[in-house]
Formats: structure tokens, sequence, C-alpha cells
């Protein structure tokens, strides 16, 4: 992990709508994502973090806020030249690869096809090659390429969404639950194909998701997102072992651990959020409870967290 | 009103309902897939079963089966379902079906979103299905309902009763269809994946829910799901399904911490909150194999990178460890060579044997007993293990 984020969100904001029917889906979220780290967006269904994923890919646009790559502003307009590297640089990884392929296209121009947009080969011959890394590289054979996506696995299938994304040789990979639809086993050798490129690489992850568990186990940091805004980061294990706020110890309570003695013992805990004092003058902030562990509290609530259970 | 099957009040641990050597094929497109291939369940009062498996095991067309709820093209082959010495896969008329179906033995399905009439308010419809299958007038019926949904914990019931379905969250139409369901007054509710289309803390509410009402109904559930987070916080007993079989089955203790099949200790292996950070997860190689064709040996073998090579020629039958614990794999054997489970796998037993001896509980019989034991592959289950092989061997000449 290198000092210099090449991803900065900063105060963004994203809005549906207008009017008096705008709805804001995300609130004001900051974050920053590192070289070859994995930042994790962890949040119920409703909580803005596949808004934020499609924010950055600038699917949808930012109403406030900033989103620096590399330190150069990309929310909003940008010139044409740095709108085609932008494309190139960050790519994205969809939750269901039963439907993010082109069923009429064979694999070899699904995974080219940004290749064919970008003009990124001298003749066809570079073409093939590039294709040919791309599904190696995700433990596909290279023959596969003159076939069909139906006449694959849904596991296979996602591993060709990964090449399609490797192939433009992108810096960033936005993953919007790429593993939630799929099968334990099958699961386990998606997950350790991400981990290996993002070693082999340099890659960095942005991983959108829902499911604490999985998530701890592929993050360097993860970031829980709730109703649009961040309520707590901090890396993977502390996390886990200090969750400050109370929604963050709800998500945490909730999920299901495979051991039965464990979930026998385990208490439910419900978030309410009608259990912060948010009056006037003690609104919450974003501060940093300990060097990397963020949290969103008002000063009170901070002491509390930080010197309580 | 009149049953064809009498509704006697059955004592708690005697079987209730039970899948005998089931096999259920559907024809697809002139071919046959053979979806369950001779599976065996039961499912005793008042315990809550597992049935764990990957998308493709059968669990879902098994659970299916022991309603008459197959699709079209698929049936019940060979087989029993034995249900209050009735055999249900001899039903071929919806009449039938109808004597069990809903009043009996009801079924919540994943999909809230498509289990609801969304032209009809939520409460008739509950309403409805109580007085269908009690045969009430609509004021008892009515009443009935709105007990229910305050019963499924749906806050001011008189309003939501009202209301359509799209009006509903999620979590709050899985609510009400459970409400339906037990407003018929079932003794069995068989829940396929009920919170897999729910966020995880609405699930954590679901799943108490389904345990409250089972512990204060009596009902007995069967619990078709492929998240082992879920089976750990649900089950009594498990049922792991592997290419349309039951391939090991125990109390939850002994499934979880001292699995037996190589395909139970792949499952857990591969679990991410089991795995160390940093290291390979435990990967399963290739693709469940096709039930299009006939499989030879043990289904699991060709991802197996410890099959044995009796594994490729014949079935394995069922060796049983304990009284309430059997897997169908030739690793029991009392020839085969002893086989380690994977680390993860040797982890959580090592984690629970620890457990137990910390708490000075030795007496948490047959779980920890075993788990103490690791050693006892080989020699512990061998008089049984004959005994089953015997009787199974039988059963496959047949």
């Amino acid at each position: 992990m290198s000092a210099e984020p090449i991803l900065s969100v900063e105060g963004l904001r994203v809005r549906f709508g207008s009017g008096r029917k705008a709805f804001e889906a995300v609130r004001g979220v900051s974050f920053e994502l590192y070289r070859g780290e994995t930042l994790s967006l962890v949040g119920e269904s409703g909580s803005g973090k596949t808004t934020i994923g499609r924010a950055i890919m600038r699917v949808h646009p930012a109403a406030a806020g900033s989103v620096r790559y590399r330190g150069r502003e990309i929310a909003g307009k940008v010139g044409a030249e740095e709108e085609r590297l932008l494309r190139q640089k960050i790519q994205m990884i969809f939750q269901d690869p039963m439907a993010s392929l082109n069923e009429r296209a064979k694999i070899d121009y699904i995974v080219s096809e940004g290749l064919y947009n970008f003009k990124l080969f001298k003749d066809e011959k570079e073409r093939l090659a590039k294709v040919e890394k791309a599904l190696l590289e995700v433990g596909l054979l290279p023959e596969f390429a003159s076939r069909f996506p139906h006449e694959f696995s849904g596991g296979q299938r996602q591993r060709i969404g990964i090449a399609r994304a490797l192939a433009m040789e992108p810096e960033i990979l936005i993953a919007d639950e790429p593993i939630s639809a799929l099968d334990v086993s099958i699961r386990a050798q998606v997950i350790n194909l991400l981990n290996r490129l993002k070693r082999d690489r340099g890659l960095s992850y942005l991983f959108i998701a829902h499911d604490l568990s999985v998530v701890r186990f592929i993050s360097d940091r993860i970031a829980v997102i709730h109703l649009g805004r961040l309520v707590e980061l901090a890396p993977a294990e502390k996390l886990f072992e200090r969750p400050m706020h109370p929604y963050t110890k709800a998500l945490l309570s909730a999920v299901p651990v495979p051991d039965p003695d464990e979930e026998r013992d385990k208490r439910l805990v419900v978030y309410d959020p009608a259990s912060h004092r948010y009056e006037a003058g003690a609104e919450p902030a974003w501060r940093e409870a300990s060097p990397g562990h963020f949290v969103l509290a008002n000063e009170a609530e901070l002491r509390d967290w930080t010197t309580g259970s | 009103m009149t049953h064809s099957i009498d509704g006697a009040p059955r004592a708690p641990g005697e079987v209730l309902l039970s899948a005998e050597d089931l096999v259920i094929g559907f024809s697809l497109r002139g071919r046959k897939l053979t979806a369950v291939r001779r599976a065996s369940l039961t499912l005793r009062a008042g315990e809550t079963l597992a049935v764990v498996g990957e998308s493709g095991s059968g669990k879902s067309v098994l659970a299916k089966s022991l309603l008459g709820m197959l699709d079209r093209n698929g049936r019940i082959e060979s087989g029993r379902v034995m249900y209050r010495g009735v055999d249900l896969a001899g039903f071929k008329t919806e009449r039938e079906w109808l004597t069990v179906r809903g009043g009996r033995v009801a079924m919540v399905f994943q999909d809230p979103m498509t289990a609801l009439n969304p032209l009809k308010t939520v409460g008739e419809q509950i309403r409805e299905a109580a007085a269908l299958h009690r045969g009430l007038d609509k004021a008892a019926s009515r009443a009935l309902a709105l007990e229910m949904l305050g019963r499924v914990g749906i806050s001011e019931p008189g309003r939501r009763y009202a209301q359509f379905p799209h009006e509903f969250s999620g979590g709050m139409r899985q609510r009400a269809v459970i409400a339906a369901a037990i407003a018929c007054g079932p003794e069995i509710l068989i829940c396929d994946e009920p919170t897999t289309a729910l966020d995880v803390t609405i699930q954590a509410q679901i799943l108490d829910l389904i345990k409250g009402l089972q512990r204060d109904l009596g009902m007995s559930v069967l619990f078709i799901t492929h998240d082992l987070g879920v089976v750990a916080k649900m089950a009594d007993r498990i049922a792991v399904m592997y290419a349309g079989q039951v391939v090991e089955e125990g109390l939850s203790r002994e499934l979880f911490y001292d699995p037996r099949h190589p395909y139970t200790w792949a499952l857990l292996a591969s679990l991410p909150q089991l795995g160390v950070k940093g290291e390979e997860l435990f990967a399963i190689k290739g693709t469940p194999p096709s039930l299009f064709k006939e499989i030879r040996g043990d289904a699991f073998a060709p991802r197996n990178p410890m099959a044995l090579k009796v594994d490729f020629e014949r079935e394995p039958p069922f060796f049983d460890i304990s009284p309430t614990h059997r897997a169908k794999t030739w690793l029991l054997d009392p020839r085969a060579p002893a086989m380690e489970p994977p680390d993860t796998v040797k982890r959580l037993k090592a984690r629970i044997a620890g457990a137990a001896r910390a708490a000075g509980v030795a007496a948490e019989a047959p779980a920890a007993g075993a788990a103490e034991a690791p050693a006892a592959v080989p020699e512990g289950p061998k008089p049984k293990a004959r005994r089953a092989r015997a009787k199974n061997g039988k059963e496959s000449e047949r």
C-alpha cells in the first residue's frame, strides 16, 4: 500500500429526481482507495453502496463533492482524452454472471469488446494474444474463446466477466457483489482468483457487498454504509474486534456464523437510529477514534464508544 | 370436515414425514434429468431438519415433491413419501394433495414478491387460506388472519390487513407469507430458502421468528438452504445433499464439528468465514456432475482429490458413525486408508474440543466425545458400518 491514494472520494452526494421528489441516495461520503488495496463497502439494500460505485464509474453524476483519480478530478465534465483513460483504467465486475454477458456473442468478442472500442491492438494477432492472456489469467482455456456464454457454469461466467475487465489492463476494479450469486464451492474459486490478481497485478478493488463475514476474508479495510452515509471505516480485523457504531454491531450480530455453538450463544443486536442523541450542537461528524479507525459520532458518543465496550 | 388422513397429535421425536429412496426425474427437451437419485429423509415431530446443498443438488425439488408441487415435466419415478401412514407419492389428483398441502404441511418460498397475489390485500390472502384449510366462516377467518399478522410481528395488523403486497417491504412480505402458512395450522412447515432474498438484519429477524413459531406451535420445520451460517442457527439435524443424493446426515454439532464426507469437508473448508486471511481458500475443483447422464460410483469422486479407486466404480453405501450420524462415503469402510480432513475442518474440531474441555462438559455427549477422538475414524464405526454395508449392499443389488 502506498501513501498516495489512487482514488479519493470526498463529500460525495448523489441525488435522484428533482424538486420535492428529490431523493439523496448518497449523502456526503468520503474515503480513499490505495494502490493494491481491497476496500469493501458494506451495507444493506438501499444503503447507496451500488450508487457510490456507479458514481465513480461516472454512470450517475455527482450532485456535490469530488472524486479524484490519481489526484485529478473526475466527477463532472472531463476532456475526451481523460474520459478514454478512465473508461479503461476503472473497470467493473457485476453480481449476476447469468445476466452480465451478451448471450449472442462469443467469448472472444465479449472479452475483446473493450479492446475494439479503444483500438487497443495493432493487428488481429495482438488482439487474439490479449484475449488468450486474459482467459489464461482467470484460469480458463484459450479455446473457450469460440464458445457462447450459455455453455459455461456460473463460476466460469464470472471468470469471463473478470477476464473482460482484465483485458483492458485496469488499475481499479469496482466489484459489485461479484460472489453473492455464486455457490459456496464456486465462490472460493473466485475469491482466490481475485486475491491472486490483486497480488500479481497490484490491482485496487472497491468491493461492494452486503455480507460482512465474506468481506472480512478479502478486505484490507471495510467501510460500513447506512442510508447513504458511512458510519464506520476501519482495517478489516479492527472492525470485527472493536466495532464502535451501533449499526456496525447490529450488522455483525445479524450475520449467521457457520458454527452452531457460537450461533446458540449469540444475541441479536437491533439497530435503533433513535438511540442517537443528535440535538443541535451535538451533530455527528466523521471522527478518527484511533489511527485508521473512523466513525460517525458526536463527541459524547465517541467518548462512550472508545472507553466503553 | 373430513380428511383421509387422521389428525391425532404426535409425540415429540416420532417420525412425521419420511421420504424413502425417492427418485425424481424431469423430461427436458426429450432428455431425461434425474434431479433426485434415491434420496431418503426423515422429519421428526418438533425438530428442525436443514437440507443443505448447492444449486442443482436437488434440495428444492425434493422439498417440492413432498407437497406434490413438482413442475409438470417432473415426476416421482420410484420411492415413497410416507406421512401418517399414507404414501403421498401415490397421489394422482390435486384433490388428494389438498388433504395434506396447506392444512397439514405448509410451505414458505424464497421470493415473497411472487408468493403473494399483487391484486389482493395481504389480509384477504391470509384469511382465504385460513378459511379454506380450517373451514372457518368469514368473521372467524378474519379474526384469525388479524391474530396471525400480529403473531408474525407486523405492527398495526388492522391497518396492514387492508394493504396490498406492494405496500409491504420485502421482510414484511415474508412475514405475511409466514402468517398465511401458519394460519392453516400445519404441523410441518417447509421453508425453501426463505431469507435468501432478504438483507442480513431482516434475515436474522425472520429466522428468529420461524424459530419462535416452531417452539410455540410445536411445528416441525424442514429448512432448505445453501447457507451454512443459517443452518448453524436453525438446525437440530442436517442433511447434506450432493448431485441428487443425501451424502451425510446427523445432528447439527456432529455435522459441523465431526463431518465425515469429503464433500461436507470441502463445503466447510471453502467458507471464507472459516478461512485464514492471506492464505488460499480451499476451493472445490470443477463443477457438479451433469444429472442428464448416469452417475457411476460416488458422484463427488471426480472433484475429490482424495478419491479412492472404488469411488469411481461403486456407489458407496451409508456407514453409521453414531446412532444419529451417517455418511455415504467409502472412506468409512474399514478397509479404506485413513484420510485427513482439510485444516479448516480440523480447526473447527479442535476449537470445539478445546471449548468442551475448558467448560468441563465431557457429558456433552456424541459430538464432543467423537471430536476428542479423531483417531476413531477407522476403528470407531466398524461394527455398525459393517451392518450398514450389508444392509445397503442388499438394497443396491435389487
